[in-house]
């Protein structure tokens, strides 16, 4: 028996398809730059031990790093009730894709932050740098070009991830993929075209983080 | 109504946990073995086998596992087969894992210095000659930390096989917090399995990493 292929109904849900596409995107801008900002700070209080927060951020990303991600969106969206704090599933996804790529983002950083060879420092001391500035010119930028293309990685990584947030009911790619097989009974069609639809997002949010980099680390310094 | 102790919910998420550790096993067993095929056919001369193993790896890196497993499940059973969750998630994960492993080899083996091919070809040895007794054995000892550290991603994946269905340590948790009202207590010991299961791993492969880089 020859199984027909039925992509027509695919017009119909275009609106809701490119209704869960935002959502996605949307959790992955805010996830991506929020996560990074924590992995910057990690990076920062890890590197020079900064009290307490140095200590503090070596357990968070060890428990994010060996945990799975639907756990902490378990825990986050049914387990913080009891504690009394009561999110929305959007509060919710955000919140654990920021804290999961905050903990990835922190050993990442973290690794070309301690690349950074010390006669950079000297030299740049030596060149009456502010303390700020050696941060943020010597220290900071250089370390983040370096890992730029692993940090990459992880948004994708992260974006990818995302279509778990459909368990909590988020309306992102895969609750729309969810609804529209559960009402079409086209089940291989429809979930087909959303991995299709996945992985044109993983390649354009690797070409906008490239942009980005390009743009905002590696700047050529002016002639 | 059922009242469930702690020994109770404890002892059905050992279970579920080794369900867990079992489906991380086989899923990084037979994902390595694939990996293998997958590498040669990737770092090969021929290129058909080449292009095929590129788009092997792009497709499973760049799609979600739990797509992966929805596409699998739903689309085994249009040829009529009953797929039952184990089989999918065995499956899924399997593909999904050979990907990774093939695309982390690869980059050890050309992390292999060239003068080493050149020099085992100046030695009249054949192609799987050189890979045998002089590439391999260099491209395993860069290997076995990234492979321990992705071991890590493996057993966190099998998390995601519970959406389909596979009782497995989360979806035991999920069907436990359901029943006993208390998922902030559930789903921490379902962290904790985990975290047992994968924070040993990780700090093997740290270990690994740095006695390689002290060794040379």
């Amino acid at each position: 028996m020859a199984y027909h292929f039925d992509f027509t109904f695919v017009p119909d849900y275009a609106g809701m398809l490119a209704q869960g596409v935002a959502y996605t995107l949307g959790l992955t801008v805010v996830g991506g730059t929020l996560g990074i900002l924590i992995g910057i700070g990690g990076a920062v209080s890890r590197t020079w031990n900064v009290r307490p927060f140095g200590p503090l951020y070596g357990y968070y990303v060890e428990l994010f790093r060996n945990t799975p991600f639907l756990v902490q969106l378990f825990l986050i969206f049914f387990g913080l009730p009891s504690l009394g704090i009561k999110l929305a599933e959007w509060q919710a996804a955000i919140l654990a894709m920021v804290l999961n790529l905050g903990a990835y983002s922190t050993e990442i950083i973290r690794a070309g932050l301690q690349a950074t060879p010390r006669g950079q420092v000297e030299a740049a001391d030596s060149l009456a740098f502010t303390r700020w500035q050696v941060f943020l010119h010597v220290m900071l930028r250089p370390a983040l070009r370096k890992v730029w293309p692993a940090l990459s990685s992880q948004v994708v990584i992260t974006m990818l991830g995302s279509s778990v947030c459909s368990q909590i009911s988020a309306e992102e790619l895969t609750f729309v993929a969810n609804f529209i097989q559960s009402r079409n009974f086209r089940a291989f069609e429809t979930y087909f075209l959303t991995t299709a639809m996945y992985f044109g997002l993983a390649l354009l949010v690797r070409q906008a983080m490239h942009a980005i980099g390009r743009h905002l680390i590696v700047r050529r310094p002016s002639r | 109504m059922m009242t469930f102790s702690l020994w109770d919910i404890v002892r059905n998420l050992l279970i579920g946990g080794a369900l867990t550790l079992l489906l991380s096993l086989v899923a990084f067993a037979l994902g390595g073995a694939t990996g293998l095929l997958v590498l040669f056919a990737r770092i090969g001369k021929w290129r058909a086998p080449r292009a095929l193993a590129q788009m092997h790896i792009e497709l499973f890196q760049g799609t979600p596992l739990l797509l992966q497993l929805f596409t699998l499940f739903f689309g085994l059973s249009l040829f009529g087969l009953d797929v039952p969750a184990w089989l999918a998630a065995g499956l899924g994960l399997t593909l999904f894992t050979s990907a990774f492993l093939a695309e982390i080899w690869r980059g050890c083996v050309e992390a292999v210095p060239r003068g080493q091919w050149e020099a085992s070809a100046c030695l009249a040895m054949t192609y799987w000659e050189q890979m045998r007794h002089v590439i391999l054995p260099q491209a395993m000892r860069l290997s076995i930390a990234p492979t321990v550290g992705f071991a890590v991603q493996v057993v966190k994946g099998t998390a995601v096989t519970s959406i389909i269905g596979f009782a497995e340590l989360t979806k035991t948790g999920s069907m436990i917090a359901n029943a006993t009202f208390q998922p902030f207590l559930v789903y921490s010991l379902v962290a904790l399995g985990y975290f047992i299961l994968c924070y040993p791993l990780s700090r093997y492969a740290q270990a690994l990493e740095r006695s390689f880089h002290a060794a040379r």
